[in-house]
């Protein structure tokens, strides 16, 4: 395998230049590049033994020879057509573009790139054409004027490029006149890819430890008590309070999930402190797992089989565990699943009871299915209710903006409830412009498993559109803090904002709740969970 | 080279229609058995797909949520973009396909440098969604006023929309004003396919074709109506004729109207086998059509699949020593 070099990411400056004009050659004939800091490595042998995934092998998408199985063209245009029987979403979607191009300028990877094939539409016709030169009369009979090509390893690579070149944000959605969903042609895309080896390591890998170790990160039962453990020694520095959380425990009330990025590296494990605190204040009966440990799903990333083996942990676990309902930490795609699909996998949870606020009293009727409810929508309803002790002035030295995460914008419509609660918890709260957020919100750039290292250009680039936005309310307010519910968030957007807008942090909404908190019994906070001197109260400010 | 070729075919189409409209001995082929070749092409078609689509079924509830859900009693929700009933999801579609509610939200990225580096900005972009209303709304009345020709007598509804859609009663016969605006709307949207150099980039031969054959037809019905005249009584009997299933060829009827009929019948033929099934499509889309209600109603998946996992047991299995160190219980000592 030859040895990839790592490329030095190109200065903000240069990567701003962006060239909108298409290429000379029609998009059939031109070859796509396979470019270092523009792809991400290829899955590991081991991880894809581990999952049971076809044709593991050490390979590399640098190399030429991308060691594909036998016959690997009748195992795509198989796969293919079993998808189309199984799912309707695709035959339409490939049936009915028009190619109007109102999805083009919307997708993050287009504006950032130019590159036509960035376009989601023509992000789908690079599938859409093999679909017409395989399963539609048109396409076999009037070939490239039908906008039909045949399958072969170039087209597999393009298809390889591209599909891990989208991060399944479903903004192209929002605007397509027929609701055609890019998303849904890139998991389709991707498990065909999967089905002869092409996939990713920073996939396949979380995705392996995910399944053997309960979480993404690969971290065992006792790293994770140690790891929230040594987050409740900081919190007794900062409040002078000992918490104290409990670990598979039968007869909780609550089962308590979240992505494990939050368990590991700012500013996550900051998030995180936030639950421990407000969970403690609250004097809840809940329990963590350290075999469901992980809220987010990369197999929703590789197939929707191996998104089903890897969501099985939720309920398998509340059930075994007896608790009444399930609680949600910050996590983005992870409420995609557990909204359109958990249930139609695993369901139905009638081992569980609606869940209702032992604090409140609410019973949260829009989760009476899945039995399961959002961090924010939980801690929007204690705010309503004045359960919580609030300093919001100790957030008065961050001005913040909030960036909707995809999926719980567009794969459920979690939009208000988050701001309910940062404006209950901050006293400087600006919104970014109005095409940026909400239901038409931009992707960090990393969603989707991309969030490796080796692609940090390519990520630069499909955040650009987040971070400008970001930059706007800036200059505008002076915006020194990016909050957000989504762990990949948390884990891309600081490298994000240090590209393009340095001085602007990160955070998840439960860290600036927890330090708006006002436990009882605390002693006089003096930091905010990052030890950093809260405003008025230390030497410095 | 797309473009030349969608117009060389549709050229052919009109030639071969010339030919039938001059050859008398081919006036029933043209005027009476393409038409229902056409007809039974496009209904058989069009019901196939549609029946296609049906065949497969939508394992997962994936609405695009495009606003607010339904969560706490305070919280507004968008009731039509993230639809928690039939009624919201009628409405939605209802939206979606009278008014084209998506391609309305339409904007245009623009990226500029400013001092302080690079701004993208978000400008309104209506004009797409402005063509394409007026394009389909004048086809549908134009459709509508074509009724004329196959009911005896004439509804009164259809003579009112005929004389809304003639107010200007400009020339003799009226001009209508769908028949401009169509012309308009659908040049518009030939032209931004040419002049947009990333549409153009993006358009196929399957593009093309159905403009130009659309021009056509509009082109030859409006050359009907003013300057190449035909017999509308004859026209009309064959019409009553097709349509009651006892075709007639009157004699006399005009060489325009069969270079017309052959292209509506071309038009007809094609539909089924090309995008234009966006028509049926539409209603079926998964993202639009679903009630969002996943969290309250479990969506059943008729091919759920058996997949293997990794249970608790193994788990446990393979870090009880682990977990009993770090106190964590465990089902088994």
């Amino acid at each position: 395998m030859a040895k990839v070099e790592k490329v030095k990411t190109p200065k903000p400056q240069e990567l701003s230049q962006i060239d909108f004009k298409p290429p000379t050659t029609d998009w059939m004939d031109t070859p796509t590049v396979i470019k270092p800091g523009n792809f991400c490595w290829g899955g590991k042998e081991k991880d894809l033994l581990t999952l049971g995934l076809p044709n593991p092998r050490q390979w590399s998408p640098a190399d030429e020879d991308w060691k594909l199985p036998e016959g690997w063209e009748s195992t795509i245009l198989e796969g293919m057509a079993e998808r189309l029987a199984k799912y309707r979403s695709f035959k339409i979607f490939m049936d009915i573009c028009v190619r109007c191009g109102a999805c083009a300028d919307k997708c993050h990877f287009y504006i950032a790139t130019g590159d036509p094939k960035n376009m989601p539409v023509l992000r789908a016709e690079l599938i859409r054409s093999v679909y017409k030169k395989y399963f539609t009369t048109s396409g076999k009979f009037l070939g490239k004027l039908a906008g039909a090509r045949e399958l072969n390893e170039d087209v597999l690579k393009e298809w390889w490029s591209y599909f891990f070149q989208c991060t399944e944000c479903r903004r192209c959605s929002v605007f397509c006149p027929y609701g055609i969903d890019q998303a849904e042609v890139t998991i389709i895309g991707r498990e065909l890819l999967n089905l002869v080896g092409l996939n990713i390591d920073w996939i396949s890998g979380p995705a392996a430890n995910c399944y053997m170790k309960g979480n993404h990160l690969g971290l065992e039962p006792h790293a994770i008590t140690g790891n929230i453990e040594t987050m409740c020694d900081d919190i007794e520095d900062i409040t002078g309070i000992r918490v104290n959380p409990t670990f598979n425990r039968k007869g909780a009330e609550i089962l308590f999930i979240t992505p494990s990025g939050d368990l590991l590296g700012e500013p996550g494990i900051q998030t995180c402190m936030g639950y421990l605190m407000l969970f403690h204040e609250l004097g809840l009966d809940y329990t963590w797992s350290t075999y469901a440990s992980e809220g987010g799903n990369f197999g929703f990333f590789t197939s929707n089989d191996m998104a089903k083996r890897l969501n099985y942990k939720i309920y398998a676990e509340a059930k075994r565990l007896g608790v009444k309902w399930i609680l949600g930490g910050e996590c983005g795609h992870m409420w995609r699943v557990l909204s359109q699909y958990m249930d139609t996998w695993h369901g139905p949870a009638d081992f569980l009871e609606v869940p209702k606020s032992p604090i409140t009293g609410t019973v949260f009727e829009n989760a009476s299915s899945t039995k399961m409810i959002h961090i924010s929508e939980f801690t929007a309803d204690l705010i309503k209710h004045k359960k919580l002790n609030l300093d919001p002035s100790r957030n008065d030295h961050l001005k913040v903006t909030y960036h909707d995460s995809c999926n719980p914008s567009r794969g459920m419509g979690l939009l208000d409830e988050p701001r309910e609660v940062i404006k209950a918890v901050c006293n400087n709260f600006y919104e970014m412009p109005e095409s940026t957020i909400r239901e038409k919100t931009f992707c960090c750039g990393s969603g989707s498993g991309l969030n490796a290292s080796e692609n940090m250009e390519q990520r630069m680039r499909g955040g650009f559109p987040r971070a400008n936005a970001v930059k706007y309310v800036k200059e505008k307010h002076g915006v020194n803090m990016l909050a957000n519910i989504c762990a990949v968030d948390r884990a891309a957007l600081p490298a994000l904002m240090d590209y393009w807008n340095p001085g602007v942090g990160v955070t998840g909404v439960t860290e600036l709740v927890a330090n708006a908190l006002v436990m009882k019994g605390e002693k006089e906070r003096t930091t905010n969970l990052r030890f950093e001197d809260l405003p008025g109260k230390g030497g410095d400010e | 080279m797309k473009v030349l070729f969608s117009l060389l075919a549709v050229i052919v189409l009109i030639l071969v229609a010339i030919m039938g409209a001059y050859t008398t001995s081919l006036h029933y082929t043209f005027g009476i058995i393409i038409p229902y070749l056409a007809l039974t092409l496009f209904v058989g078609g069009f019901i196939y797909r549609v029946v296609k689509w049906g065949r497969s079924p939508v394992p997962f509830r994936i609405p695009t949520t495009i606003g607010q859900q339904k969560s706490l009693p305070w919280i507004k929700q968008n009731k039509i973009e993230n639809p928690t009933s039939t009624l919201g999801v009628i409405v939605r579609m209802a939206l979606e396909i009278l008014f084209f509610r998506s391609l309305f939200r339409n904007t245009k990225t623009e990226l500029s440098q400013g001092p302080k580096g690079p701004i993208l900005a978000y400008g309104s972009a209506k004009w797409l969604w402005l063509g394409s209303l007026f394009f389909h709304w004048s086809f549908l009345i134009i459709l509508i006023r074509h009724l004329r020709y196959f009911l005896d007598p004439i509804p009164f509804s259809i003579q009112i929309l005929e004389s809304i859609d003639g107010i200007l009663q400009i020339g003799l016969p009226a001009v209508y004003l769908t028949d401009a605006f169509f012309l308009i709307a659908v040049t518009y949207l030939f032209l931004r396919r040419i002049f947009i150099p990333q549409l153009k980039y993006i358009s196929l031969a399957a593009d093309f074709f159905p403009l130009f054959l659309i021009m056509s037809i509009a082109s030859t019905g409006v050359l009907m109506r003013y300057f190449y005249k035909v017999d509308l009584v004859a026209v009309k009997q064959l019409a009553i004729g097709l349509a009651t299933f006892q075709p007639v060829l009157p004699s006399g009827i005009g060489a325009m109207f069969f270079v017309h009929i052959f292209l509506v019948s071309s038009l007809f033929a094609y539909f089924p086998l090309s995008k234009l099934m966006h028509m049926g499509g539409i209603f079926m889309s998964p993202t639009r059509n679903m009630i969002s209600n996943n969290r309250m109603v479990r969506h059943i998946n008729p091919w759920n699949q058996e997949v293997k996992y990794h249970t608790y047991e193994q788990y446990e299995d393979e870090y009880r020593d682990k977990m009993k160190k770090a106190g964590i219980p465990v089902e088994k000592e």
